[in-house]
């Protein structure tokens, strides 16, 4: 299946990294990243676990600080940016984490108002409950609004997760691992919402996934972090057509022939 | 943004082992030292939590007011008990009311409502925090613009400093009445005339420094649970952990401060 391109506007890059290096002690986990996403891109960024994927978008919303190099987000340098700056950034970017990350002492409904209860002034109750519903609808949940997130499953959980974080409508996602654990037909769901989302708000996504359906389904541009950089990177074509064997073995054990 | 995570002990990885647990005491106190400072700056900060302090300040008091109802009274039942022999030998057990008015106010009300709430509202902000920081809510909390360290830290530390002395009035209150019950079963004693040697026997300092002595306790209540939970370690053995040492920091936190604590007022006796 073929993406139309016609949103992605390459004159316009949204997030900008340069030469960005983290390590933790001796464990050396980016060594010089360049990366350019550009306005409307979905870009799908491969890699075997522990690779420094999940660490590379935490450094892209200032939650872990580069050892070295620069990470520009829409125009701004994350790293020297105050904490009022970093907080209005923030908000143009939503960050679905990997463990989905939901406060379990609220429920549903109040886990998905959380950031516009806080964020957003002066809004009405209607107003908030309608965002909710509407965010609950697009992931398919509307029944669990009352419900805690102990009561749901891992997959539930994590579309609740993505739900969250599209309720303030960012200029950005960054997904991490957004079909990890789910059922083929509810990961088929997800890349149709990611999809979606990158249609209907005209937003730039970075997708983290080991999952090569997703990929394939989601990605305009696919970049694969091999030993802390970024070595390939272009359609999916291009990145598996190589016979590098760490990335032949990537695609093969993904897909049982 | 100020990153919640300490640094990895980089040097020391040639050093001596005395040296390396040295940085590593050292280091920990540092991070005591910038997280307890960060909520004297926080504090006075708006936004305002009020809402979440209000919350977490019931939440302090419902947690622990059934044990300490039960706690208070007791210890007032067995210490007027306890007492009564040795006033006896004088022949002074009308003087039993005076005795344990000074007792309880000055040391054991404080004392027993702070170890309660040690264990039972200490433990249970370790383990809160720390479950949220190892199952990344407290990151989820950052990046949708919210500080984490107000809202969930600020608020709790205040909370348990506002709590702690109001169920230290309440204890007082709770010990008197099973002080009276064995005082009336055994002596006779009225209850204006209870009242009355109660009140009789305390001053205002007594008051006085038991509340202050309670906002201290409260505050180091909070801090340590807080700390603990916010420091944790990854995963489920990590949050165990917080809140077990919660438990044990806090309670021997307590101790030192009543040690303290004693010393100043005596001095304050004295002019
Ligand atoms: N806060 C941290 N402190 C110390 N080490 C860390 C920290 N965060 C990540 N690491 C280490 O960095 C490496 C990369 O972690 P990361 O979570 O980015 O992997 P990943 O590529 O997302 O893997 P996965 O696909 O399994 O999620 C791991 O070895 C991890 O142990
Ligand atoms: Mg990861």
């Amino acid at each position: 299946m073929k993406k139309p391109e016609g949103h992605i506007d390459h004159n316009n890059v949204v997030i900008s990294i340069r030469g960005l290096r983290k390590s933790f002690g001796d464990l050396h986990v980016l060594r010089g990243v360049d990366l350019d996403v550009y306005q409307g891109e979905n870009l799908v960024v491969l890699g075997r676990s522990g690779t420094g994927k999940s660490v590379l978008i935490k450094l892209i919303v200032g939650l872990l600080r580069p050892d070295a190099g620069t990470i520009n987000v829409l125009g701004q340098d994350v790293d020297t940016l105050t904490v009022k700056e970093l907080d209005q950034l923030r908000l143009k970017v939503g960050f679905s984490f990997q463990s989905s990350a939901l406060y379990d002492s609220m429920t549903i409904r109040e886990n998905l108002e959380f950031p516009l209860v806080r964020n957003v002034r002066n809004l009405s109750r209607q107003e908030i409950n309608r965002a909710v519903e509407e965010s609950l609808e697009d992931v398919g949940l509307s029944q669990t609004i009352n419900q805690m997130p102990s009561e749901l499953s891992g997959g539930q959980r994590k579309r609740i997760g993505i739900a969250r974080t599209l309720i303030l409508k960012p200029d950005i996602m960054l997904y991490d691992e957004p079909t990890a654990g789910l059922d083929p037909i509810t990961s088929n769901d997800i890349n149709n919402l990611i999809n979606e989302v990158q249609e209907r708000h005209r937003a730039t996504s970075i997708i983290i996934t080991h999952d090569l359906t997703c990929a394939k389904e989601t990605g305009d541009r696919l970049a694969m972090l091999l030993d802390g950089r970024f070595e390939r990177q272009g359609t999916f074509d291009e990145v598996f057509a190589t016979n590098d064997e760490r990335v032949q073995q990537f695609y093969h054990y993904n897909f049982i022939e | 943004m100020e990153s919640t995570t300490t640094k990895p002990d980089e040097a020391a990885t040639e050093k001596p082992v005395v040296t390396r647990r040295l940085d590593r005491v050292f280091l920990e106190l540092y991070n005591v030292a910038a997280f307890v400072s960060r909520f004297f700056k926080e504090v006075l900060m708006p936004p305002y939590e009020g809402k979440e302090i209000i919350r977490q300040f019931f939440e302090v008091g419902y947690k622990s007011l059934g044990l300490i109802s039960l706690t208070g009274f007791i210890t007032g039942i067995v210490f007027t008990n306890q007492s009564r022999p040795s006033l006896a030998e004088f022949g002074a057990t009308s003087w039993l009311p005076s005795l344990i008015a000074i007792a309880i106010v000055r040391a054991l009300a404080p004392l027993v409502t702070a170890l309660i709430a040690s264990g039972k509202v200490g433990s249970n902000i370790g383990a809160e925090l720390g479950s949220m920081k190892v199952t990344e809510q407290i990151d989820a909390m950052e990046v949708s613009a919210t500080n984490p360290y107000k809202f969930l830290v600020v608020s709790r530390v205040l909370a348990t400093t506002f709590a702690i002395p109001t169920l230290t009035m309440y204890t007082i209150f709770v010990a008197m009445v099973g002080a009276f019950i064995n005082v009336n079963a055994n002596e006779a004693t009225s209850f204006p005339a209870f009242i009355e040697q109660f009140f009789g026997a305390i001053t205002y300092l007594d008051v006085f420094s038991s509340v202050i002595k309670s906002f201290v306790f409260g505050f180091t209540i909070g801090m340590v649970g807080c700390y603990k939970g916010y420091h944790s370690s990854k995963g489920t053995e990590g949050v165990g952990k917080a809140a077990n040492s919660s438990v044990v920091t806090s309670m021997f936190l307590v101790f030192i401060e009543e040690l303290l604590a004693l010393q100043i007022v005596a001095a304050l006796r004295a002019v």
